[in-house]
């Protein structure tokens, strides 16, 4: 039997990054723009020569151009100055040109590395969201690819530079002295081992950098998200002395990178200086044995110079390298993580629907959240298309768990669920999700209005169908009596309704969905006994052509059901129709009379 | 970007770093300057006269040059490198511990992400901004102004045509400054507005995945996010016309004084070597120029990086006393005469408690009732002042809770609130977060009367993690975790809104049992819906229409509270509407 083979991911813990995953992601991010990047590489090496003949062009001036004017010639003077303004407008226009191109490259790609990294976020299990945390998705979307943003902003410039100068000057060394040009060149093995050496310690530095920027916004999110509970038990210090430990954490690992970039940068313009002076001594000598122009040397020296000019710059590269590196190699783990729950190679589609809602069995199933602890020990179950079936029992013993299975928020342990003979696994994503909708214990609201709350049923509703979703379960009412009506913002997470609100949000939300299999987990534990009772009341036509499975504490619920199943620890211990139940002696009679008691 | 001076407070205790890091800059460009002298003096010394004899000491001169400028370089680097980190983790700090002392009113009016991008984004932009523009900018000005002064001594003329542009160039920056601002401050918000889709994104993936919404989100994601992308490109497209202009300008003066000079020379008015020296002084300016164009940029998205951080330190925190609170006097808990309305109410709504007059006796138990949405959470909450009251008195013991330090109070007030919110850490640090100094066997009977004895078959017992949310829990288990967390100090007084909603009838009764004990001791409100619920209570009170409408037992109640009845049995609906 298939085990669940979620790897454990509590705590800090991050995910495996398979090998090369981030050397993959970036070039198949990279490769849909490879000819914007090669016309990018061409502006700039034209934009280069362009530039690089001004110096050239003045010295042409001064040496043509103004013994030609004493000669009363101003020609080669104007057709230099026209030559060195044409230089300079045309080094900006394509400098302009590369500034837009490269800004259009960038953008392109961190698009589809946002769009990607949302996508993945959201194909990815429920199981991964629970050990994950959101915080260190958003810190995944929004700090690791601002990471690439700065790689992408400086990098790609500074990359072609250094290289078109480096390989420009080069040639031009060999070509003026081979001897001192292949010993200027030599400097590129300690460099290289400079760069070695600076990638491999930067790495590490940005490597917990990535974690602890991840830790800093799980708890900024987290605090900011429970502000009340944490007000209210006075848990400010102890948070703050948390976070100011992520915190520093952080900010150490960012003045760890300043560091190793401070000591890479000195050491590596310090071998440059030797190497300069070095070449220098050399040269001097070469003259001295007359096997070297004095004019070649001069050159040579200033060229010289400019070969190791583009250190900073690379130094800088490098520097967003290794961050976006690290950060990349976080992104590429993330979206190489496979969903657990996954969309089927070859989706079908259900039967045609008989208006009459679907059929649900559950054959040899068994379920554990975690590997060793069953939560649903094996089972069948049949549920008949149309049904109502009640479940009820103790808290904990897993009824939210047989609807999130139902549901497929998780896939089976063992055994399968099928929805009118469809393997929920084999059942394409949109088939499912018309096809079961549930109501979660938890009533979630998203920021935005409350009809675009109620819309996520059915987001092409119109108004009116939105409407009659809320009057049908009575929450018209109060929805007309806030500020905007139905455009009134709930707030995060529905903040500005109260908790009954809420859950009548949720349920017209639900409703407008129109499934044929309706789970309802709770969906009216906050409510008054009024609303409960219109709810219900409601219920019975709302749930005529569906098939529902209805999980309350409330056992008035339950007298809508044609069926009601009581869960103990994971088993379904008794199953009958209402009447059946209550006339007996078992669990569900006792529970029922003991409520019975309760009312009033 | 006048903004950037309100960094001055976190600057101020670095500030001789940052005087270090500039003079290191400025040795360094110095040394630059220097060493092309000394190849020149080599070169035409000892060199040109094959003077082996001297080139040693000139040599050694060169070495010390490099090696001085190569220390300078890393030397400036690594004087900010700790002390900038100190600064962006001071920010960071303080924006936090800021938010966790605003109160609930002010988190409810900004979205999340808007807040997470302030402490993350906006403080990298900030940081690159006091690693190198600051220090650029202030050494490139440096450089130009000698630089200036330098070509004005050369040659005035030709100083004059070649420092031309500045005006013109100044006010184009200015004009760009504007527009660039309010492309940067656009775009950190909308990458604000980024942070809080994918942040509800993953905190509703249940409800994404339950209707399969993922497309539909992703769909808003992607429209959020391609507005950032255009943001960014207007952004590109600004920064891409300044570098021209920035770049031209300077050039076409150049290219001017370059004839001019030349056709000044060609009159003997002007020597070769002057031009040559003046000429090399311009091009050896133009990085010091060129850089003002990102400079600016990063300077103006510092600048209104600095707005937004700003925004949030500068709200006002209210006092944290009102008046005095007077001696304790073992009165309960008072309200008189309370009024309050959210602070985002629509002018002219009435107010949504309008007049609460409620007594509840030291070591009493009240219930709450009141239709959905009648204000009982709201009611709650002004007790601990999570929201202050509008108007009227709340005591506790007779101490007024407006003239109570926050702390004090909340050390005296528990709450277990009605969405039993957890942290994604232990079982224990969750329960112990009201009495971090309780002991085991305060935790111990805590858990026992919340009937929380699942914790047991938890993996790891009550070190086992919650997840976020507590979500790895059940529904009724979250909830009488939160319930734990509220009773675990015995505090005096106790909040419990609607405790029991989750719970089976059994657990519940086992639940109220147990309650009752720790109930005896304290004075609480307990906000109900059911009458089983109800039945912790000594009496109850009803809230309707903004007041206390009834107090009494629940029995009392029944029989004389038409409103009363209609909310427990529901029998009565219809005839009371
Ligand atoms: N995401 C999860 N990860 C690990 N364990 C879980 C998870 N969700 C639930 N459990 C455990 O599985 C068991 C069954 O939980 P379930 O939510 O199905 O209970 P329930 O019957 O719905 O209870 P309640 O009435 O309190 O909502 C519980 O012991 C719970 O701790
Ligand atoms: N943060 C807020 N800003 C503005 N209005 C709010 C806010 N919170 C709640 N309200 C409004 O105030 C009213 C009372 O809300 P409250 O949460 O106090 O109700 P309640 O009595 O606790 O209801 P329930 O039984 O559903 O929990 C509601 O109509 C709600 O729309
Ligand atoms: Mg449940
Ligand atoms: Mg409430």
């Amino acid at each position: 039997m298939a085990v669940l083979e979620a790897p454990a991911l509590t705590g800090d813990e991050e995910i495996p990054v398979p090998p090369g995953a981030p050397a993959r992601l970036l070039r198949s991010l990279l490769g849909p723009q490879r000819r914007r990047v090669v016309l990018a590489a061409v502006l700039i090496l034209v934009q280069q020569a362009a530039l690089q003949s001004g110096p050239l062009l003045v010295a042409y001036a001064i040496d043509q151009g103004i013994p030609a004017l004493r000669r009363h010639d101003s020609g080669p003077l104007v057709a230099i100055i026209a030559g060195y303004l044409g230089c300079a407008l045309l080094s900006t226009v394509l400098q302009r040109a590369f500034i837009r191109l490269t800004g259009l490259i960038n953008q392109d790609i961190l698009l589809e590395l946002r769009t990607r990294i949302f996508r993945h976020a959201q194909a990815l299990g429920l199981d991964f969201h629970e050990r994950y945390t959101s915080g260190r998705i958003i810190s995944r979307a929004t700090s690791d690819v601002d990471a690439l943003r700065e790689l992408l902003n400086e990098g790609l410039q500074e990359l072609l530079s250094v290289a078109i100068s480096v390989c420009y000057i080069g040639v031009l060394l060999l070509v003026m002295d081979w001897r001192l040009g292949l010993l200027a060149l030599a400097s590129v093995v300690p460099m290289w081992l400079l760069v070695r050496m600076f990638r491999r310690r930067s790495a590490r530095v940005y490597r917990t950098g990535r974690t602890a920027v991840a830790s800093v916004i799980v708890r900024f999110t987290e605090t900011m998200n429970g502000i009340r509970p944490v007000q209210a038990f006075r848990r400010e210090e102890a948070n703050l002395a948390a976070f100011t430990e992520s915190n520093q954490a952080y900010t150490r690992s960012n003045a760890g990178g300043l560091l190793e970039m401070a000591r890479y940068v000195g050491s590596s313009r310090a071998t440059a200086n030797l190497w300069i002076t070095a070449v220098v001594l050399v040269g001097a000598y070469l003259v001295t044995d007359r096997s070297l122009e004095i004019g070649v040397l001069t050159g040579f020296v200033l060229y010289l110079r400019r070969l190791y000019d583009p250190i900073d710059q690379l130094a800088m590269f490098l520097n967003s390298y290794q961050a976006a590196v690290a950060a990349l190699e976080k992104i590429s783990g993330l979206l190489a993580h496979e969903p657990s729950v996954a969309p089927p190679a070859t989706p079908r589609q259900l039967p045609p629907g008989t208006g009459k809602g679907r059929a649900v069995v559950f054959e040899r199933v068994s379920f554990g959240y975690r590997d060793g602890t069953e939560v649903l020990p094996v089972f069948d179950l049949t549920l008949a298309s149309g049904s109502t079936t009640a479940v009820v029992g103790a808290t904990g013993a897993g009824k939210s768990t047989l609807a999130k299975l139902l549901a497929r928020f998780y896939d089976p342990s063992g055994g399968r669920i099928t929805l009118d003979g469809v393997d929920l696994r084999d059942l394409a994503t949109e088939e499912l999700r018309r096809g079961v909708v549930m109501v979660t214990q938890e009533s979630f609201l998203f920021s935005g209005t409350v009809a675009e709350n109620i819309a996520i049923g059915r987001p092409d509703a119109t108004r009116a169908e939105i409407e009659r979703a809320a009057r049908e379960i009575g929450a018209h009412d109060f929805i007309t009596a806030l500020p905007d009506g139905y455009d009134t913002d709930v707030r995060k997470r529905g903040g500005r309704i109260s908790a009954g609100q809420r859950q009548l949000v949720a349920f017209a939300r639900a409703l407008l969905a129109d499934p044929a299999v309706l789970i309802l987990d709770e969906a009216t534990s906050s409510l008054d006994i009024p609303g409960e009772q219109a709810v219900q009341h409601a219920m019975r036509t709302v749930l005529a052509g569906r098939t529902a499975v209805i999980i309350a504490h409330r056992l008035s619920t339950v007298e809508i059901a044609d069926r009601v199943l009581v869960m103990d620890h994971g088993e379904i211990v008794e199953d009958g129709t209402p009447a059946a139940l209550i006339a007996g002696t078992g669990r569900f009679a006792t529970l029922h009379s003991a409520w019975r008691e309760s009312l009033v | 970007m006048r903004s950037l001076l309100r960094l001055r407070t976190y600057a101020y205790p670095i500030r001789w770093y940052l005087a270090g890091a500039v003079l290191a800059a400025l040795l360094a460009s110095g040394a630059v300057l220097v060493t092309p002298l000394v190849l020149g003096r080599i070169v035409d010394g000892p060199i040109a006269h094959r003077d082996t004899g001297a080139l040693w000491p000139l040599i050694g001169l060169l070495l010390t040059l490099g090696l001085a400028e190569a220390g300078l370089f890393g030397l400036r680097r690594i004087l900010v490198a700790r002390p900038l980190s100190r600064v962006e983790a001071a920010m960071r700090g303080d924006l936090y511990a800021k938010l966790q002392r605003l109160p609930v009113a002010f988190h409810d009016r900004w979205a999340s992400g808007q807040l997470l991008s302030r402490a993350t984004s906006d403080m990298y932009t900030l940081r690159l901004f006091l690693a190198f523009g600051f220090i650029f900018l202030i050494v490139n000005s440096l450089t130009f102004a000698v630089g200036s002064a330098v070509m004005l001594v050369l040659d005035w003329r030709l100083g004059l045509i070649v420092l031309a542009p500045t005006v013109p160039l100044m006010l184009f920056c200015t004009r760009f400054e504007g527009k660039y601002s309010l492309a940067a401050r656009t775009a950190q918000d909308q990458n604000g507005d980024l942070a809080t889709v994918l942040e509800e994104s993953v905190l509703g993936i249940r409800i994404l995945k339950s209707f399969g919404r993922h497309r539909t989100m992703a769909r808003q994601f992607a429209q959020r996010a391609d507005r950032l992308r255009d943001t960014e490109l207007r952004k590109t497209r600004l920064l891409a016309d300044l570098w021209a202009v920035i770049v031209l300008l300077p050039e076409l003066a150049l290219g001017s004084s370059l004839a001019v000079g030349a056709v000044l020379v060609a009159h003997d008015e002007l020597s070769t070597g002057t031009l040559v020296a003046f000429l090399s002084t311009a091009l050896a300016l133009r990085w010091p120029v060129e850089s003002m164009g990102w400079l600016l940029a990063y300077s103006n998205e510092a600048g209104t990086a600095t707005d937004r951080l700003f925004e949030v330190l500068d709200a006002p925190e209210p006092a944290s006393t009102h008046g005095t609170a007077g001696p304790a006097t073992g009165d309960g808990i008072r309200f008189s005469d309370v009024r309050f309305r959210y602070p985002d109410a629509p002018d002219g709504s009435p107010d949504l408690l309008r007049g609460v007059d409620l007594h509840i006796r030291r070591g009493e138990t009240m219930a709450l009732v009141g239709a959905t949405g009648s204000g009982k959470t709201t009611l709650t909450a002004l007790l601990p002042r999570l929201y202050e009251a509008t108007a009227g008195t709340i005591t506790v013991d007779g101490r007024d809770v407006a003239g109570l330090e926050p702390a004090e109070l909340r050390s005296l007030v528990a709450v277990a609130f009605e969405d039993p919110t957890l942290f994604s850490a232990t079982v224990r640090e969750n329960v112990l977060m009201g009495a971090p100094d309780a002991t085991d066997a305060a935790l111990e009977k805590a858990l026992a009367v919340a009937q929380a004895d699942f914790v047991a078959d938890l993996p790891d017992g009550v070190d086992t993690e919650v997840g976020e949310q507590g979500l790895s829990l059940s529904g009724g288990q979250r909830q009488r975790l939160a319930l734990a967390r509220a009773v675990v100090g015995n505090p005096p007084f106790l909040v419990l809104d609607d405790p029991l909603s989750a719970l089976d009838v059994r657990t519940e009764a086992l639940v109220e049992a147990a309650l009752r004990e720790v109930l005896a001791d304290s004075t609480a409100l307990v906000v109900a819906h059911r009458p089983s619920t109800v039945l912790l209570a000594d009496r109850v009170a009803v809230l309707a229409d903004g007041r206390i409408l009834d107090v009494g037992t629940h029995p009392e109640l029944l029989a004389r509270c038409p409103e009363y009845r209609a909310l427990m049995s529901g029998a009565l609906e219809g005839s009371v509407a």
